[in-house]
């Protein structure tokens, strides 16, 4: 791994391992937090789609 | 503000490597990425112009957003571990590392010419606003503003960009909430949250979402979806002043994080923010508007031809309290649980809104006659009048600090992007390659002062000119699309080489031009035009002709 200040751009790839893992206490991977991230995206959506039944 | 740029110079104080420079440290976290990324985007013109949106137009314009969740996604999948795989310090590297040169400096060229424009356009637009809030020359607030963050991104580079815009969106969000508190605090003085909501629903101000297939409607859920989704890929995965914001994260894990932060936030954001618009609206049912929002506009008109203004004005200001007449009757009728007469007063209500809006487009043609070059939406000015007229002084302060921190937050994110593309792509690769590090940081310091002088000198010639905005986010346009194309094939299409892209992506851009010159259609399709043809031609020209000769 190259240091910082050295010629090149420093941080070498990190470990497959590391890179799968997300260190979060209840999406322990990647697709798990994009799953959750949809699913919110998702439930945005019915909520507005719900704002606008009420008040139209 | 002073104090937030000022501290992002002392923090970033004594880089001298280009990868410190240009990418940070390298230990920036999710939270500084997250928030980066967000005021990268939420430049001031946005930030002044999203609650005018809804006041004029309801809650539709969230749509607009509905591809971006999707878009994060791919770009944390997809695009963002082949960046950090290759250790890239542009976007445009890794065509290069995919292709070839001359791809990788026609990608790097494409994001300059329209970047370069839209500099200016971030710098001006501010700048006009705050010329009319302190009656300041307008060149002034531009060279001062300018000058600001032109100081604070070259002494710091990347890494000062993150750290500041950090605490610049802190302000922003602070000066933002504070508004609708306060805005909320006077409404209950008029009616209830939820009648306030009913009243706004009436005017068709809280229609979120639209399942209509009808092209022709501007915000649909499927124009956001998928127009959307092709926008924010665009903007996100290929544009350097947003990759440079994510790329500079301590870990792919940080960088992924930071644009999950943004795709889970920007939707609620973007909602509270056009609902603080719509809340204006409703609380502008019970203290009487201007007729036009810009006021020095309208008043320089007024000079001439006092009377004809005079007379707008008067109509506009009955129709106004004729219709906080029915209105209150309608919330009276509402307590009374009186339905017939709530029907009634919805209905005086709807026929005296009608009859100011006639007003107000008498003012628009009354300035237009006085003025054949005066702007005639003042959407833009909505935001800042309320702030001025409705707001304690306090309050006005630390929301005209939040302008100047996203006016700042842009304008040095784009600069430094500016930066480190012309002096990674252009000036390490084709003239000095052989360098010390220390060599490339004075470069990109140049490169970014450079970039910031021409954006100032192109501040300063829109105000020249008329209708720059809309000429500068029609040559983005022009030119996103065939940018996504040719990172979607470096990604997605393995087996289509350097050459053939470069020609597709030339070829694209030629059919671009021609269609914008020949068709009458919205600019934004332009993107999709682009992309599509970029990708088609570069599997045409590669099936025909340079596979056999490039794998030979």
């Amino acid at each position: 791994m190259k240091s910082s200040g050295t010629p090149g751009p420093p941080g070498a790839p990190k470990s497959i391992v590391d890179e799968k893992a997300t260190g979060l206490p209840v999406f322990k991977t990647w697709p798990a937090v994009y799953l959750f991230v949809f699913a919110t995206f998702v439930v945005w959506v019915l909520l507005l789609a719900a704002l606008t039944g009420i008040f139209s | 503000m002073l104090g937030i740029a000022a501290y992002g110079v002392w923090r970033t104080r004594g880089q001298r490597g280009l990868s410190g420079y240009l990418k940070g440290s390298g230990t920036t976290g999710w939270v500084t990425i997250g928030l980066s990324v967000m005021a990268t985007q939420a430049s001031a013109i946005t930030f002044m112009s999203t609650p005018g949106q809804g006041y004029e137009d309801g809650l539709g314009f969230v749509q607009n957003y509905f591809g971006m969740p999707l878009a994060l996604i791919l770009i944390a999948a997809v695009f963002l571990p082949m960046f950090r795989r290759l250790n890239v310090y542009t976007a445009y590297e890794f065509l290069g590392r995919r292709f070839d040169t001359k791809t990788r400096l026609l990608g790097a060229g494409l994001f300059l010419l329209q970047r370069g424009l839209g500099a200016g356009i971030t710098i001006y637009a501010p700048a006009i606003v705050l010329s009319t809030v302190f009656g300041w020359p307008l060149e002034l607030t531009i060279i001062l503003s300018g000058l600001l963050v032109i100081i604070y991104t070259v002494t710091g580079g990347n890494e000062a960009v993150s750290v500041t815009q950090k605490y610049q969106m802190l302000v922003i969000f602070g000066g933002m909430a504070t508004a609708l508190v306060v805005l909320l605090a006077r409404l209950s003085g008029h009616l209830a949250f939820t009648d306030a909501l009913t009243l706004a629903g009436t005017f068709h101000k809280l229609n979120a979402v639209d399942f209509s297939p009808d092209l022709r409607r501007r915000y649909t859920v499927w124009s956001g979806l998928f127009g959307g989704l092709c926008l924010s890929l665009s903007y996100f995965g290929t544009d350097q002043s947003q990759v440079q914001r994510y790329i500079s994260g301590a870990s792919l894990r940080e960088s992924r994080l930071g644009l999950m932060f943004n795709a889970v936030c920007k939707i609620p954001m973007q909602f509270l923010i056009l609902l603080l618009g719509v809340l204006m609206f409703v609380f502008y049912q019970f203290e009487t508007p201007p007729v036009f929002f810009n006021q020095s506009s309208w008043q320089e008109a007024a000079a001439r031809d006092g009377a004809k203004f005079h007379a707008v004005e008067q109509k506009f200001a009955a129709a106004c309290a004729q219709k906080e007449q029915a209105i209150r009757a309608w919330l009276e009728a509402r307590r009374r649980h009186d339905p017939a007469a709530e029907t009634a007063a919805r209905a005086q209500t709807l026929a005296a809104h009608r009859q100011s809006e006639e007003a107000r487009a008498e003012a628009g043609t009354a300035l237009r006659q006085a003025d054949v070059h005066a702007q005639t939406n003042d959407g833009d000015y909505v935001f800042i009048t309320f702030i001025l007229a409705q707001l304690p002084h306090g309050v006005i302060g630390l929301l005209v600090a939040a302008f100047f921190a996203a006016a700042l937050s842009s304008k040095a994110a784009e600069l430094s992007a500016l930066g480190s593309t012309t002096s990674v792509d252009f000036y390490r690769h084709l003239l000095k390659r052989d360098a010390g590090e220390a060599h490339y940081v004075k470069a990109s310091r140049w490169f970014t002062a450079l970039w910031g002088v021409v954006a100032l000198g192109f501040a300063l010639f829109a105000h020249l000119q008329e209708n720059l905005i809309q000429a500068v986010n029609i040559v983005g346009s022009v030119f996103y699309g065939v940018v996504l194309g040719l990172f979607l094939v470096a990604f997605f299409v393995r087996w289509v080489r350097g050459t053939a892209v470069f020609f597709a992506a030339l070829l694209a851009q030629e059919l671009v031009f021609c269609l914008y010159f020949t068709l009458n259609i919205s600019y934004l399709w332009y993107n999709l035009i682009g992309c599509a043809a970029c990708v088609l031609f570069s599997l045409l020209i590669q099936a025909a002709g340079f596979k056999r000769k490039e794998s030979t």
